[in-house]
């Protein structure tokens, strides 16, 4: 079932009644995910694209069996959301909000560690299994079914790599964009390692960008750890230091962080790194070949 | 959000830090007189949001207050990192006895805040921690519990604090890390934190920087930023939920995303053109987003071609087709434009902007390779 979500996925979504929450539970459905309830605080007895709306996430667990929980609510109420989620049993949750104050998320994350369930984000456009479970706000269509797992810190630079692997006929086990911000529940060096451990996936795809070393932590765990092909791309090579380009992590400031720094460890991982997005499928296809 | 360092001194002294409180002066006429009032050697520091200072010139001694003047004088329209100097602070001269590096800032890779501090006081902390990081005492506070003071009393001994000062440096400690998490700071440091020739604590430099995402916590804030300090256009798009980074380029560049944003920059400059912004109209734009995006771009003089590029997730190709549509309706763009239009609804966009005369090209790599030709 490839990574993180799938067949078994049964979704729970958090701000279901809001703007993003109905059209991307409608986007959700329409994919074929198994969207099994939602909660609004007052919504209860409501319906979303026919998805039933309760009033907290631990009802809507108790009445529909859902194990994954997708948050859509606005950043001032979304650590409560993580914590409702956790707290009622969710097991994996994925925060799409950005812009959630740095404070409020190192105790969620601790708690969500603590409690054993996972976080994907904040500030991320979620994770697809392609075929089985679309659980986030990607573009579905640009999507196939396939062999190669690919992993983000990125939004729209990710479905810009996923459409050139399916334009190149290399579909995806799995596509999962972790999220630009400094505290993320979910690093790179987790979603390589489930990646490594997927009998569904033959090799795997690393989108980063400048700023913070997650990218060198990912390289050295490549390094000890991985023996599947991976293939590398990295945002910011021409950004210049000192400016906070969009995402809170991308920065270069003191000579670490920056692009080149970044590339240097992932090809002394063995990792090919590509100088545009578009030149990703032929070194995936490559690295294939030479495995 | 940064700000300066007499107001980050402000919001330490609030917090219980002793500071070595001065006054803002914006003319050396200004200088002299807060001198002449302060009735001893002074400092005169360029208050600007850039580090350096001191390699710049942008800190002098003065010794009476016509020295102060004329210290003032060299230091006001400095150019520091690209900040121009408006005002500098003139503190007292303290006697200095023994200097330490106090710093509060998250720690990306523990997901925790981290409590940084150094015997060696005074100088640039990102060259000990390259050379000597075995001299910086770490430590992490809990998520739950935060720091306790024993804690701080470790670092304070690890650091070779006399046993008779050890409680003085606990306290600081503590009160930094508290106006860290109070005023939803990114970095809260002071360097150096100084033991006087007469045996007393005190925060010799402050430095603050705030989570952007935090301010609707702090509406004081706001009368913090000193718009001098501010790119007035990169203001204007923050207020309309886009990210804005002025550039030297000729290329604009308008994109939704920061990761796809910063990748096609890299594009234009593979293809040997050189971007005039990093632009990201953020997830979810509107066409009057879009058109504001647009406008933000064409007030650069240097622009010489524009590329659009929007990969379709939240932001729906149709709405951004409707918002270039829009902006030309308003305003005139002398130069040429290529948009790349992919994913969610990028047909129904190409076909909007096929009925206002423009074409979408279908791949990133051949935008930038078009775009850097049309800037020729």
């Amino acid at each position: 079932m490839s990574i993180l979500v799938g067949n078994d996925t049964r979704l729970l979504v958090q701000g279901i009644t809001g703007r993003e929450g109905t059209f991307h539970t409608t986007q959700m459905v329409e994919y074929g995910t198994n969207v099994v309830s939602g909660v609004t605080p007052g919504g209860l007895g409501k319906e979303v694209a026919g998805v039933p709306v309760y009033n907290t996430v631990a009802d809507a667990v108790s009445e529909t069996g859902a194990n994954t929980s997708i948050i859509y609510v606005p950043a001032r109420f979304a650590p409560d959301a993580i914590y409702e989620a956790v707290d009622a049993g969710i097991h994996f949750v994925i925060c799409i909000t950005e812009g959630i104050p740095i404070n409020d998320m190192v105790p969620v994350y601790r708690y969500v560690r603590e409690r054993g369930a996972r976080l994907l984000g904040p500030n991320c456009p979620g994770a697809i299994t392609p075929g089985e479970a679309k659980v986030g706000i990607m573009p579905g269509f640009i999507h196939q079914p396939g062999r190669i797992g690919l992993v983000s810190r990125s939004g729209t630079l990710t479905y810009e790599v996923v459409d050139a692997l399916t334009r190149a006929g290399l579909g995806q086990s799995s596509a999962v964009g972790i999220g630009g911000d400094p505290v993320i529940g979910t690093s790179f060096v987790d979603v390589l390692s489930l990646f490594q451990d997927d009998p569904d996936t033959d090799a795997m795809v690393i989108i980063g960008e400048i700023g913070g070393s997650d990218e060198e932590a990912a390289a050295a765990f490549i390094r000890e750890r991985v023996t599947k092909p991976v293939v590398g791309f990295i945002a910011g090579q021409t950004a210049p230091p000192g400016k906070r380009m969009g995402h809170a992590g991308a920065i270069i400031s003191g000579g670490t962080g920056s692009a080149a720094d970044k590339i240097a460890a992932l090809e002394a991982a063995n990792v090919r790194v590509a100088r545009a997005p578009f030149e990703v499928p032929e070194l995936v296809r490559s690295a294939l070949a030479s495995a | 959000m940064d700000i300066h360092e007499y107001q980050a001194a402000e919001i330490l002294a609030r917090h219980g830090i002793p500071v070595n409180a001065g006054t803002v002066a914006t003319t050396p006429a200004e200088a002299e007189a807060a001198a002449r009032a302060a009735g001893t050697l002074v400092a005169i520091k360029a208050q600007v949001h850039s580090g350096g200072r001191g390699k710049a010139g942008g800190i002098k001694l003065a010794r009476t207050p016509e020295e102060a003047r004329a210290a003032a004088e060299s230091i006001i329209g400095l150019d520091i990192r690209g900040h121009v100097v408006s005002k500098v602070l003139v503190v007292p001269g303290v006697g200095i006895d023994q200097e330490f590096y106090l710093g509060v800032v998250l720690d990306r890779n523990a997901r925790q805040i981290l409590i940084m501090a150094s015997a060696e006081g005074g100088v640039e902390i990102e060259e000990v921690a390259q050379t000597n990081p075995e001299k910086i005492i770490r430590i992490h506070a809990d998520p739950d519990r935060g720091v306790q003071p024993f804690q701080l009393r470790q670092m304070a001994f690890d650091l070779g604090i006399p046993a008779g000062k050890v409680a003085g440096f606990a306290a600081i400690a503590g009160s930094l890390f508290r106006a860290f998490l109070d005023e939803d700071a990114t970095l809260a440091e002071i360097n150096p934190l100084i033991i006087t020739k007469e045996g007393d604590w005190l925060a010799l430099d402050s430095k603050m920087s705030f989570d952007d995402n935090a301010l609707f916590r702090h509406g004081d804030f706001e009368a913090l930023r000193d718009m001098a300090e501010e790119n007035a256009t990169e203001l204007e798009a923050r207020q309309s939920g886009i990210s804005f980074v002025k550039l030297d380029g000729n290329i604009g560049c308008i994109v939704n995303g920061a990761g796809l944003a910063m990748a096609t920059m890299d594009a234009v400059k593979m293809h040997g053109g050189d971007p005039a912004n990093f632009l990201d109209v953020g997830g979810g734009a509107s066409a009057d987003q879009v058109a504001k995006a647009f406008g933000l771009v064409t007030a650069d003089p240097n622009v010489r071609a524009i590329l659009i590029n929007i990969f379709g997730g939240i932001t729906r190709g149709d709405v951004v087709a409707q918002g270039i549509r829009e902006a030309l309706a308003r305003v005139a763009v002398s130069v040429p434009i290529v948009v790349r239009l992919s994913g969610t609804n990028a047909e129904e966009g190409r076909a909007l902007l096929a009925e206002a005369g423009l074409t979408a090209v279908d791949t990133m790599d051949a935008a930038a390779a078009q775009v850097v030709a049309s800037a020729a």
